[in-house]
C-alpha cells in the first residue's frame, strides 16, 4: 500500500496519489467542458485526501492553470476564444483578484477564513443556480409563444436577456468583439471582471464559476465562446493566483503535477464535447453541477452547526461531492465519444462515396 | 483620450497598492505565519526542493509558475496529436444555443 502514497515535500504530509490523477480526470472533464478551473470541487477533495485548507487553496490553482492552458488552446482552435475580451477582462480580474486574496490572508488571519467562505459559496452557488434555470424556463416560454404563431426561435437566441440592458451603457471606448459577437463598452467587461476577481480571490477559485455565467448573462457571449474566453481568463488568473499563494509559500507543486497527469486527459475531452453539445446543454448541465455544490457546501455547514451528525454530514457532502463530478464527467466523456464515433463514422461514409 | 487611460491605470494600481493595506488594516495585529518545510526527510531533487522553499519564495515561486505551463503545453500538444490521429476535426464547430 505504501507504493499508492507520495510524500509531499512542502506540506510534509503523505497523499495517495491515484486520487489526485482521479481527482484531475474528473475535474479536467468538468472544466474544459463548463469553462472554468473547477476549484469548488478540488479543494474539498483536496482536502478530503488529507490537504490542509491553507495547501488546498494554493495547489489547486496551481494545477488549474495548467490545465486551463490545455483547454484554451483547443477550444482556441474551435474558434470559442475572444481574446480581445479576455485580455481586456484581465484588468479587472488581476486587481480583483488582489484585493480578494488579501482579504482572505486578514480573515485567514482572525481564523474565521473556513466560515466566511463557506457562506460566500453558498450564497453564490445559489444565486448563479436560480439564473440559469431561470434562464432555461423563459427560453422555454419564448420557444413555445413562438411556436403559437408559426415561428422558430433564432439558434443563438436566449432566455434571460440582461447584457442587451447592459449594452444600453455606453460610456466610451465603445469596443466591437468578433467572436462573442458583441459591440458594448469597454467598461462593461472591466466591472464584471472586477467584480467576479475579486468574489475569485476570496474563494481561492480561478473565478470560472462566477464569470462563466457572468460572461453569458451580463456581457452577453453564446454559450460555447462563454466557456472558451472563461477558460483563458482562468488560465491567466490561475497562474496569476499561483505566483501570489506561491509567493505566500502556500502551494505544492508536486500534487498540482501529479493532478495536470489526469487534468490533461480530462480537459480534452470535456473541450472536445462541446463541440457536440449545444448551448442549453451546457448550461443545464453547468446548473445542476452547481445544484450539487451547494447542497454538499451546505451539509458541510450543518455538520459543524450540529456536532452530534457531524460525520454523516460531512460524510454525505463528500459523497455527493464525489458522485456528482462522478456522473458529470461520465455524461460529458460518453457524449464525447458518441458524437466523435458519429464524426469518424460521417467522415469514413464520404470517403467511401467519393471514391 | 489617452490622458483618461493614464489616469484610470494609475488609479487602478494604486487601489491594489492601497485597498489591500486597508483591508488588512480592519483586522487585529497578529503575528506573521511563517511555514517551513522539513528537509530532513528528503534527498536529490525534494531536498533542493524543500530548500529552496525554506530559502527564497521568490524562487521558489519563479519555477512554480515556469514550470506549469511547460507541462501544460506538453501534455497540450501530445493530446492534439492523439485527437488528430483518432480523427476529430479540431479546428471547426457550428456555434448554437439550442
Amino acid at each position: 500500500m505504501e507504493f499508492f502514497y507520495v510524500m509531499m515535500p512542502i506540506a510534509g504530509i503523505k497523499i495517495f496519489w491515484p486520487g489526485l490523477i482521479i481527482l484531475g480526470i474528473g475535474v479536467g472533464i468538468i472544466g474544459g467542458f463548463f469553462g472554468m478551473g473547477g476549484a469548488w470541487m478540488v479543494t474539498p477533495g483536496l482536502n478530503i485526501l488529507g490537504f490542509p485548507m491553507a495547501f488546498a487553496i494554493g495547489t489547486d490553482i496551481a494545477h488549474m492553470a495548467g490545465k486551463s492552458l490545455i483547454s484554451t488552446m483547443r477550444h482556441g482552435k474551435f474558434g470559442n476564444v475572444d481574446y480581445k475580451l479576455g485580455m481586456i477582462m484581465l484588468v479587472g480580474t488581476v486587481v480583483g483578484f488582489e484585493v480578494g486574496a488579501q482579504m482572505v490572508m486578514w480573515l485567514e488571519r482572525i481564523g474565521q477564513v473556513e466560515k466566511y467562505v463557506r457562506i460566500l459559496y453558498l450564497i453564490l452557488l445559489t444565486l448563479i443556480a436560480w439564473m440559469v434555470f431561470a434562464d432555461v424556463a423563459k427560453k422555454k416560454r419564448k420557444e413555445k409563444e413562438l411556436a403559437a404563431k408559426g415561428l422558430e426561435a433564432d439558434k443563438l437566441a436566449t432566455g434571460i436577456e440582461w447584457h442587451k440592458t447592459m449594452h444600453k451603457i455606453k460610456i466610451p471606448p465603445m469596443i466591437h468583439f468578433k467572436e462573442a459577437q458583441i459591440y458594448c463598452s469597454a467598461w462593461l467587461p472591466i466591472l464584471v471582471s472586477f467584480l467576479t476577481g475579486w468574489l475569485a480571490g476570496i474563494l481561492g477559485i480561478g473565478g470560472g464559476l462566477i464569470r462563466m455565467p457572468a460572461l453569458i448573462y451580463f456581457i452577453g457571449c453564446p454559450t460555447h465562446v462563454a466557456v472558451g474566453t472563461d477558460l483563458f481568463e482562468v488560465m491567466i488568473s490561475g497562474l496569476y493566483g499561483t505566483a501570489t499563494y506561491t509567493y505566500k509559500g502556500r502551494t505544492e507543486l508536486v500534487a498540482a503535477m501529479i493532478m495536470l497527469v489526469g487534468a490533461a486527459i480530462g480537459a480534452q475531452v470535456g473541450t472536445v464535447a462541446t463541440k457536440y453539445i449545444k448551448g442549453y446543454g451546457i448550461r443545464i448541465a453547468f446548473g445542476l453541477a452547481v445544484c450539487g455544490c451547494a447542497i454538499s457546501i451546505l451539509l458541510k455547514m450543518m455538520a459543524k452547526w450540529f456536532p452530534a451528525y457531524g460525520g454523516a454530514f460531512d460524510g454525505s457532502a463528500t459523497a455527493l461531492i464525489l458522485g456528482l463530478v462522478a456522473a458529470m464527467s461520465l455524461y460529458i466523456g460518453i457524449r464525447m465519444i458518441i458524437g466523435a464515433k458519429a464524426e469518424v463514422a460521417a467522415k469514413k461514409a464520404a470517403r467511401v462515396s467519393v471514391a | 483620450m489617452r490622458k483618461l487611460w493614464a489616469k484610470i491605470t494609475g488609479l487602478a494600481i494604486l487601489a491594489t497598492l492601497l485597498l489591500p493595506e486597508l483591508v488588512a488594516a480592519a483586522g487585529p495585529a497578529a503575528a506573521p505565519l511563517v511555514m517551513v518545510a522539513d528537509t530532513r526527510k528528503f534527498t536529490g531533487w525534494e531536498a533542493w526542493w524543500t530548500n529552496l522553499y525554506n530559502e527564497s519564495h521568490f524562487w521558489f515561486t519563479v519555477v512554480t509558475v515556469v514550470s506549469i505551463p511547460i507541462v501544460g503545453l506538453l501534455f497540450g500538444v501530445l493530446a492534439d496529436l492523439i485527437m488528430g490521429a483518432i480523427g476529430i476535426d479540431l479546428k471547426s464547430r457550428e456555434l448554437a444555443e439550442h
